[in-house]
């Protein structure tokens, strides 16, 4: 495992159990097993990402969300019907979390006109409205003003309601990032801000590029509520670190810096050779150790809610889900070159409601 | 009818959108307590209150970004940039998110946004105040640029931009913001897109935008009184989208244009006018399409010279008789 900063947070109250937390403690065997069948089937729509991508049928950049699916499984299944998420370019375990699906997904990496953006985004643009999922968004840091936008709505239109605006631990030397900070603690807006701390912001480790005791904590600095998650591959402690954050957003209006300790076992993204920055075994032990998907189905069986039987069914049918979504966007057409002026105005689109004149295209 | 200010216009137009839909609010540095840097926005913390009217620290990339996400959840604010200069601090945001987020979505999400500030020079503020982007905004796709030069235009346009489902950079002028004009009373929209013949001609098409334009007029009155020359005059008021037509009708009953405008020559409005006349209306020229622009090289401060290397009546009534020969 990686050299961690050393947390200053306040130790755990000794004892502490995520299962018997009040926001787990009410899980039915169906929640328990939905929490691990998400986290099953983001990791073999991963895998079968990066084949894809090796065979060539995906262009550009594959970040794979391998090994940090507790995060977004956890923080989603505790979204509620007002709550809104957005995220970076590493954002397939977002995207199947709120419920979109593997088909138009694939789609999109693979660039065709049935992806979820219609072939427009890639792998790293990603949306869903509908599913208040805002993407999705490919410049470290940039999507994190957004989030903050997407709070001061929330607020300004009066509705119970919070803004989960996801980053890595490289996101948090942008200035984009100390400035929503700075807003969302200046008006209380309904935010939380997740940063999932994969160690490494591309090849560069947290110790060589981000000054201070903990990512979380410069939260203080802004008179924000933090917390750290140290346990972030296990699901249930995720969920109830982000249920208090949520808690707060809700009913108190206040901000939040979460910080998610997690891990990644691919490259920075799948273009990334993985040899220079860490040691394989660092891979290999935290795999053997604190695998999300291993943690949960130990504590499952531990429970009887999970057997043998039933594994192998879950993992066969994400296999087989994510062996169909290739075979989709196979089978689906490409973009037309007038689709490539599509989407681009709402005025254009919409034509019939259109109020300006003149030329909007120069071609 | 009543004469008003530019810097009135706008401030009626804000308002009047305020009070027409819940969901416009006009956030910025200095423009509720303050009652604007440029007082645009005066009065209008007393009367809308502030969940309307909304004072922001100077954090532009934060502030800027954070009204695109609230827009694409229903917002439809109007930022103010104290200078449009600083919109350089925000460039990822605009141009980045607002212009691309509908593309990236596959149209799943528009963005209502206004930004707007002033974007001149000739206030003697120096080059990092100085700036005219917009042919650096109306390079990209997905965005809008607006750049009224009278008062009327400020109003009708700022209304349009306002209900615009589309992002908007309106850019305003420091200069102008003091100009009146007589403006009607209450409702009325001028649309983005419609370029505006003020004076009509036969010899030549003065084409352009901004206070250029107001400064063409002038120099139309010179060649019309020394030379007996007819200058048709085109303030193009919108840039994206632009009014090719109006600009190709005036070419092609002149035979001869000038492009006149406040940004440096290099990739101007006045060279893709000027590209686009060439393709559409070659065969009507008589001479090669002239532009007029500041002189290239960075916003001087030297309060004399600013003057100068902005353009002049002077400059374009000799760029015009130039055009001429």
């Amino acid at each position: 495992m990686t050299k961690k900063t050393t947390s200053t947070k306040k130790p755990e109250v000794a004892g502490y159990n995520a299962r018997q937390a009040p926001i787990n403690a009410k899980l039915g065997h169906d929640e328990l097993l939905g929490l691990y069948r998400d986290m099953v089937r983001i990791r073999r729509f991963e895998e079968r990402c990066l084949r894809s991508y090796q065979q060539g049928k995906i262009g550009g950049f594959l970040h794979l969300y391998i090994g940090q699916e507790s995060i977004a499984v956890g923080c989603v299944s505790v979204m509620g019907k007002n709550d809104h998420i957005i995220t970076a370019y590493r954002d397939h375990g977002h995207a199947l979390a709120v419920g979109m699906g593997m088909n138009e997904m694939m789609a999109e990496n693979y660039g065709k006109y049935t992806g979820c953006s219609k072939g427009k985004g890639g792998s790293m643009h990603y949306f869903d409205p509908s599913r208040n999922f805002w993407g999705g968004h490919g410049i470290v840091g940039g999507q994190i003003p957004l989030g903050t936008g997407l709070a001061y709505a929330l607020k300004y239109k009066g509705l119970k309601g919070a803004a989960l605006a996801f980053m890595g631990d490289g996101a948090v030397n942008q200035g984009a990032v100390h400035e929503s900070y700075n807003l969302a603690a200046l008006w209380s807006l309904p935010v939380i801000f997740v940063i999932e701390n994969n160690g490494y912001s591309m090849g560069t480790s947290q110790e060589r590029s981000s000054a201070g005791p903990s990512l979380a904590q410069r939260a203080e600095g802004y008179g924000m509520n933090w917390d750290i998650v140290e346990n972030g591959h296990d699901v249930l402690e995720v969920r109830d670190k982000v249920a208090a954050a949520l808690k707060l957003a809700h009913e108190k209006s206040l901000p939040s810096v979460l910080e998610i300790r997690t891990y990644r076992y691919r490259g920075h993204s799948v273009a990334d050779p993985d040899t220079t920055y860490r040691d394989k075994k660092e891979i290999e032990e935290y795999k053997s150790t604190k695998d999300p998907l291993m943690v949960c189905q130990s504590a499952l069986l531990a429970e009887k809610v999970l057997t043998e039987e039933l594994i192998a069914k879950i993992d066969e049918a994400a296999r087989a889900e994510a062996e169909n979504s290739a075979q989709f966007a196979e089978a689906s057409p490409y973009p037309t070159v007038e689709d490539i002026k599509k989407d681009v105005y709402w005025e254009i689109d919409n034509p019939a409601d259109r109020k300006s004149e003149g030329a909007l295209f120069f071609d | 009818m009543p004469v008003i200010t530019y810097r009135e216009a706008l401030r009626a137009a804000m308002s009047e959108e305020i009070e027409r839909d819940p969901n416009v609010l006009l956030m910025g540095e200095e423009v509720a307590q303050f009652n604007g840097a440029y007082k645009i926005s005066e009065g209008m913390l007393a009367k809308y209150g502030p969940k309307r009217i909304v004072d922001t620290p100077i954090s532009e990339a934060g502030f800027i970004g954070m009204g695109v996400g609230a827009a694409m959840l229903g917002l439809r604010p109007v930022m103010e940039l104290m200078f449009f200069s600083f919109y350089s601090v925000a460039f990822d945001q605009i141009f980045n998110n607002a212009a691309n987020i509908r593309y990236m979505s596959g149209g799943l999400i528009n963005c209502p946004i206004v930004i707007r500030g002033p974007a001149n020079g000739g206030t003697n503020v120096g080059a990092t105040h100085s700036h005219t982007p917009e042919s650096i905004a109306a390079y990209h796709p997905g965005i809008k640029v607006v750049v009224p030069s009278n008062a009327y235009d400020a109003k009708g346009l700022m209304k349009s931009a306002i209900r615009d489902n589309d992002p908007v950079m309106f850019m305003e002028n420091t200069i102008l913001y003091g100009e009146s004009m007589e403006v009607p009373d209450g409702e009325y929209l001028v649309p983005l897109g419609k370029a505006n013949v003020l004076r009509e001609g036969t010899d030549l098409s003065i084409i352009g935008h901004g206070r250029a334009i107001q400064m063409a007029l002038k120099a139309a009155d010179l060649l019309k009184e020394k030379h007996n020359i007819n200058a048709e005059v085109v303030d193009l008021r919108s840039i994206r989208p632009l009014d090719e037509e109006t600009i190709l009708n005036s070419v092609k009953k002149t035979n001869r244009a000038l492009y006149v405008e406040e940004s440096k020559p290099f990739c101007s409005v006045g060279a893709m006018v000027a590209c686009i006349i060439s393709d559409k209306a070659f065969d009507y020229l008589d001479a090669p399409v002239k532009r007029l622009t500041s002189i290239d090289a960075p916003a001087i401060y030297s309060p004399p010279l600013e003057k100068l290397q902005l353009p002049t009546v002077e400059r374009i009534y000799q760029a015009a008789l130039e055009t001429l020969k």
